[in-house]
């Protein structure tokens, strides 16, 4: 798909649900071995027209992501490349063990994509909140993760997922009138990280819907002569072990941001790779808490959890100054 | 009898399960793996299409052991199919072997999946039986299920998306030997009416005697049109070793050098 001034604009309306399933159409006919799979929310995410357009590379669980898993893995075993989506708790912590045993330990070539993961589902509440999804794909051995950071990376994540061979969990954040990070083409690849801005007095390590609030928090901040570099770490796992180095170097403070639980993380995975270090930095990591948070709107809950570019930059502030 | 090999095939797997099970030195699943044996010796000496030589061939019958902990009912079918040798054989749990308590995925060794968590391979056997149904593909798709196993609600969600999807390439068989870990089935988990519950799921439900070979040999046999198939196989659990049979202790046990020789020869008799 054409990364053009248009598309992004229509894209970022649209939110990454929607975007997904134009993505996954848009790579469909190239790919005569693909299978998308919902359990019961294929219009839910975005994929009536996929469907319609692809009736036979479509199949439908039912509200069974237990088996939607199991599924997706004799498919995969005999050469369908399986797309395989639901919301974010259904497909990582009710299919867990199937995904543990098919993606994990047989290694098979499904890609799980959550729809409205992080705290994107609103008011529909906690029940439906993807904030333990990375902490638990994260300690499953195989599973590569990641975390597009707006509707253009959307689909080059779809793009890159389709001619990955192994298991993926694509996690899919934001609500509709997704704010735009990418205002024109880039080159993405998974596993590699994306310097956004370059700053001089630490570094910020951030994925998702938060690097759109990261660079706005750089602003604020660079405002008050405090120049942050912002990294776009889309992949979780495996990390980018060559950014990872040269932020090392740099012998300055990390903060990283994610709207996911501070437990295990984005932040965790930082900070497991920083602990053994001889010469460590200091970290801060900001994230959801250990809680489940009371539900409103998407920027309610945002603002009350701190993690708007106002709260991070003030939060940012202290850290430096303690 | 009409089919001699199938059952010298089933005498053989069961001198095998006591075997490996005496000479791994611990406690292995001995009791279904011996309800299973006969099924297994049908399913390979007689109704799976395969070429051990060419494990991977394509168009080979897709087996899956979804009840995963029945490993000393499998491997002895494999080895007596020619997917693995005597030597491979005889290093089932030990240190670093490809044979352990539960199947590791490795198609070499005609071993199709990777099991031993409940109410999994069933799931992957409809994939499995799908995906030939949508590309064409003529082989079929096997999987053996425990009865205890059907406690597990995926199963279900299996078994559903089968008949919804009229998979009629895929027979899953229901070791039914009444016992699972903590004792009588229908104490743990009341599963009396298994072959009725099938049938309320849309299935063709065949049920048989699973310790006769003719009658598993004609089950297998019998046409499924538009539904998928369940052979219902009602078993012993320790069949063929008479102080076994039906004494749930053999679930999960360790064979002593007296009672080996004893099952041995109670085999032999």
């Amino acid at each position: 798909m054409e990364i053009n001034k248009r598309n992004i604009r229509q894209w970022s309306r649209l939110g990454t649900r929607g975007v997904f399933g134009q993505a996954i159409l848009a790579v469909a006919p190239e790919h005569s071995n693909l299978m998308v799979m919902s359990a019961d929310l294929g219009s839910s995410s975005g994929l009536e027209r996929f469907r319609k357009a692809f009736p036979k590379q479509f199949l439908n669980a039912g509200i069974a992501e237990q088996n939607m898993i199991g599924v997706a893995s004799g498919l995969a075993k005999e050469g369908f490349n399986v797309f395989a989506t639901s919301f974010s708790p259904f497909i990582t912590m009710r299919a867990c063990e199937q995904v543990r045993m098919n993606m994990g330990y047989m290694e098979m070539n499904i890609k799980t994509v959550a729809i409205g993961s992080g705290i994107g589902m609103g008011f529909l509440g906690n029940s439906h909140f993807g904030i333990e999804d990375v902490a638990v794909m994260r300690a499953i051995p195989n599973i590569t993760i990641v975390n597009p950071a707006d509707c253009s990376e959307v689909v080059k994540v779809v793009e890159a997922a389709v001619n990955f061979n192994g298991p993926m969990y694509i996690r899919l954040t934001g609500t509709a009138n997704c704010p735009i990070v990418y205002s024109e083409d880039y080159t993405f690849e998974i596993g590699k990280a994306i310097t956004l801005r370059e700053g001089s007095d630490l570094t910020i390590i951030t994925c998702g819907p938060m690097v759109h609030e990261s660079l706005q928090a750089s602003e604020l901040l660079a405002e008050l002569g405090i120049n942050a570099t912002v990294i776009n770490m889309h992949t979780i796992k495996p990390l980018d072990q060559k950014i990872l180095i040269d932020i090392m170097a740099k012998k300055q403070p990390v903060i990283t941001i994610e709207e996911h639980s501070i437990i295990g993380g984005l932040g965790s995975a930082i900070a497991e790779y920083m602990a053994p270090l001889k010469e460590r930095v200091r970290h801060l990591s900001i994230g959801l808490p250990d809680a489940f948070i009371t539900t409103g709107e998407y920027r309610y809950m945002i603002e009350q959890q701190g993690l708007d570019a106002i709260s991070l930059s003030k939060k940012i502030q202290q850290f430096l100054k303690s | 009898m009409k089919y001699p090999k199938v059952a010298e095939i089933a005498r053989f797997m069961r001198r095998k399960i006591l075997e490996i099970s005496y000479h791994s030195g611990t406690s292995t699943h001995i009791g279904g793996a011996l309800s299973m044996t006969d099924a297994m010796a049908v399913l390979y000496g007689h109704v799976m299409n395969f070429d051990a030589d060419n494990p991977r061939w394509a168009e080979r019958d897709r087996f899956i052991l979804s009840k995963g902990h029945g490993v000393l009912g499998y491997y002895p079918a494999l080895l007596a199919a020619g997917f693995i040798t005597e030597k491979k054989f005889t290093t089932f749990q030990q240190n670093g072997s490809d044979l352990i308590a539960h199947p590791v995925m490795n198609l070499d060794l005609g071993i199709e999946s990777s099991n031993g968590s409940l109410g999994h391979g069933i799931s992957m056997a409809v994939g499995i039986a799908y995906s030939a149904k949508i590309t064409g593909k003529e082989f079929k798709t096997y999987t053996l299920v425990g009865d205890g196993e059907t406690n597990e609600g995926s199963v279900w969600e299996a078994v559903m998306l089968a008949s919804h999807l009229q998979l009629d390439n895929l027979t899953v068989v229901v070791d039914y030997n009444g016992m699972q870990n903590d004792g009588l089935g229908k104490d743990v988990l009341e599963i009396n009416n298994m072959s009725e519950r099938f049938k309320a799921f849309g299935w063709n439900v065949i049920d048989v005697d699973g310790h006769d070979i003719d009658a598993l040999v004609a089950a297998f046999e019998r046409k499924s049109e538009h539904k998928p198939k369940v052979i219902v196989a009602h078993t012993t659990k320790g069949k063929g070793v008479s102080f076994m049979e039906n004494d749930n202790s053999w679930h999960h046990n360790r064979l002593t050098k007296n009672n080996f020789e004893a099952a041995i020869a109670g085999l032999e008799a």
